[in-house]
């Protein structure tokens, strides 16, 4: 049995009145990538955002269920230690413009005031950018602002930023969404490298891509589980007509 | 369609192409006439004296606006201390809550205060500073001006700030940084353009204003520090000398209105250039 680091139980979200996860159990194995895969308004990124609590900062938003993290209710983690525990890369490329690349892979620390020695801060933004595979390309200019960066690169900068941070599950909403194929696909090589260190949760509407990365994969439909298992076997031999449909490319 | 019709509403497009040419050229002409005409009149009052001098009184030649020099510099100085902290966190709030009850009525009380007449703020600052302190202060003029300033700050940072990607706040918070922490190290930074250029554009417009500072900061020959007593100012000398019948008070308040279109000219000039600088695309 594999050990679980991440498990949701019957985890409902609303906007407002609007019921869009409708009791959704889920449990995330440790160093494993796990691809969340649905067609549009499914709720796989609000689900994906319950994780790290960051959708209950919208207005009107609720959550019920439990999470929990190595057996802990994330409810009882204050959400800003959660939050570095669980990291979490957007769909869009977004470094915080104002800063050099090296403040960027710094970001978190520096917003939680966290004292580092200069050291350490050398340490950790040459092993960020390393296990990134950009620190050959940027390893020169770090000193600059990241909007020279190609858009592949300013993710692998925006993934960067999260695991220097140190966290145990990474949750990627839909990361290459706004890349072209060859970045894209560095983002998926390094999504597979980091596996060894990290828990990796993947929203993806791309069923190629959960195919190429992950270990496992789970379909939802209009709020629900609908099925999840390993990727092989999803793909190959789906138990429920509904994920048949979609990855025939009934409907999508 | 005849030939000679053709060529008559070809006419009428040209025509009407000058025609709206001319009128934007126009618009620039007062400007231009301004800025002659206290350049002309002024220079020449300008010279070092000009600017470390008290005014001499009537009858003696010379003399310098030294006292409304720093009067204004002062006066400014304070309400921009009082307005832009309190006009970036409205201006915060507002496009961080841009939909509850709070941020709607503010929005409306600022659209509001920016059509007050500056008359009016500045009876309001005489009936809320000046009488309950007992007298006429160059602080109940900070205050003044510094109601002037608000809407102008509130509006321009709240747009900014809503020009600021919500994703870019979400990553920081992702990193698990509190709320404020987000607010100051990301998202006013962010928009630090905007927020610089309305400040400027705020001091701009204020320092040239005459009526808040009529019953407020009322004005003072001699050259004075405390910002408990009343205090000489640019526009306030302006107004004073300009209306006198003495020749030398004429050439001062020339030559005041020279420095006071260069400062705010230049401030324009600066706030252009910082955004250029500074404005960051997302």
């Amino acid at each position: 049995m594999e050990n679980s680091i991440l498990v949701t139980e019957n985890l409902k979200a609303w906007y407002g009145d609007n019921e869009v996860i409708h009791g959704i159990s889920m449990s995330f194995p440790q160093n494993h990538v796990i691809a969340i895969m649905g067609p549009s308004g499914c709720g796989k990124s609000t689900f994906i955002r319950c994780l790290n609590r960051i959708h209950e900062l919208t207005p009107s938003s609720k959550t019920e269920g439990r999470i929990r993290l190595d057996d802990e209710s994330i409810y009882s983690i204050p959400a800003i230690m959660l939050r570095r525990r669980i990291g979490m890369v957007f769909q869009k490329p977004n470094p915080f413009p104002t800063m050099s690349i090296f403040d960027n892979v710094l970001a978190g620390y520096k917003l939680n005031n966290i004292k580092l020695s200069s050291d350490e801060k050398d340490e950790i933004v040459e092993n960020a950018l390393r296990n990134t595979g950009l620190w050959e390309e940027v390893k020169d200019s770090l000193h600059q602002r990241g909007n020279f960066l190609s858009g592949g690169q300013q993710q692998r900068l925006c993934i960067a930023r999260t695991i220097a941070m140190k966290p145990e599950v990474l949750l990627l909403d839909e990361p290459t969404s706004s890349l072209d194929p060859i970045s894209a696909g560095k983002i998926e090589d390094l999504i597979v490298d980091l596996k060894d260190n990290y828990t990796i949760v993947i929203v993806t509407h791309n069923m190629q891509q959960a195919g190429r990365v992950s270990d496992k994969t789970a379909f939802f439909y209009l709020g629900r589980l609908i099925e999840y298992g390993k990727t092989d076997q999803i793909f190959t031999n789906p138990k429920h007509s509904k994920t048949q449909n979609y990855i025939t490319g009934r409907f999508s | 369609m005849n030939e000679i019709g053709l060529n008559i509403r070809k006419l009428k497009n040209k025509t009407f192409t000058v025609v709206i040419a001319l009128f934007t050229i126009l618009t620039a002409l007062p400007l231009i006439f301004i800025i002659y005409y206290v350049f002309r009149q002024g220079i020449a009052a300008i010279n070092w004296q000009f600017f470390i001098t008290l005014p001499k009184p009537v009858g003696e030649s010379g003399g310098g606006i030294a006292n409304a020099l720093l009067g204004t510099v002062l006066i400014v100085l304070v309400a921009s201390v009082m307005a832009v902290p309190i006009g970036i966190m409205a201006g915060v709030y507002m496009s961080e809550n841009p939909d509850n009850r709070i941020s709607r009525s503010a929005r409306l009380a600022v659209e509001v205060l920016n059509g007050v007449p500056s008359i009016v703020i500045g009876i309001f600052a005489y009936l809320v500073v000046v009488i309950p302190t007992g007298g006429f202060s160059s602080f109940s003029g900070s205050f003044a001006l510094a109601v002037m300033m608000l809407p102008l700050i509130i509006r321009t940072t709240e747009e900014t700030l809503q020009r600021v990607p919500k994703a870019l706040k979400e990553s920081a918070l992702a990193l698990g940084a509190p709320y404020y922490r987000v607010i100051f190290k990301v998202v006013i930074p962010s928009g630090l353009s905007g927020i610089i250029n309305g400040v400027m554009l705020a001091v701009a417009r204020v320092t040239g204003e005459t009526a808040p500072l009529l019953f407020t900061a009322f004005g003072n020959p001699y050259l004075n520090w405390n910002i408990s007593k009343p205090m000489a100012n640019l526009p306030l000398l302006i107004f004073n000398y300009a209306t006198s019948p003495y020749k030398n008070w004429h050439r001062l308040a020339w030559g005041a209105s020279l420095i006071l279109i260069i400062f705010v000219l230049l401030l324009n000039i600066t706030s252009r250039l910082a955004i250029k600088k500074w404005k960051i695309r997302f």
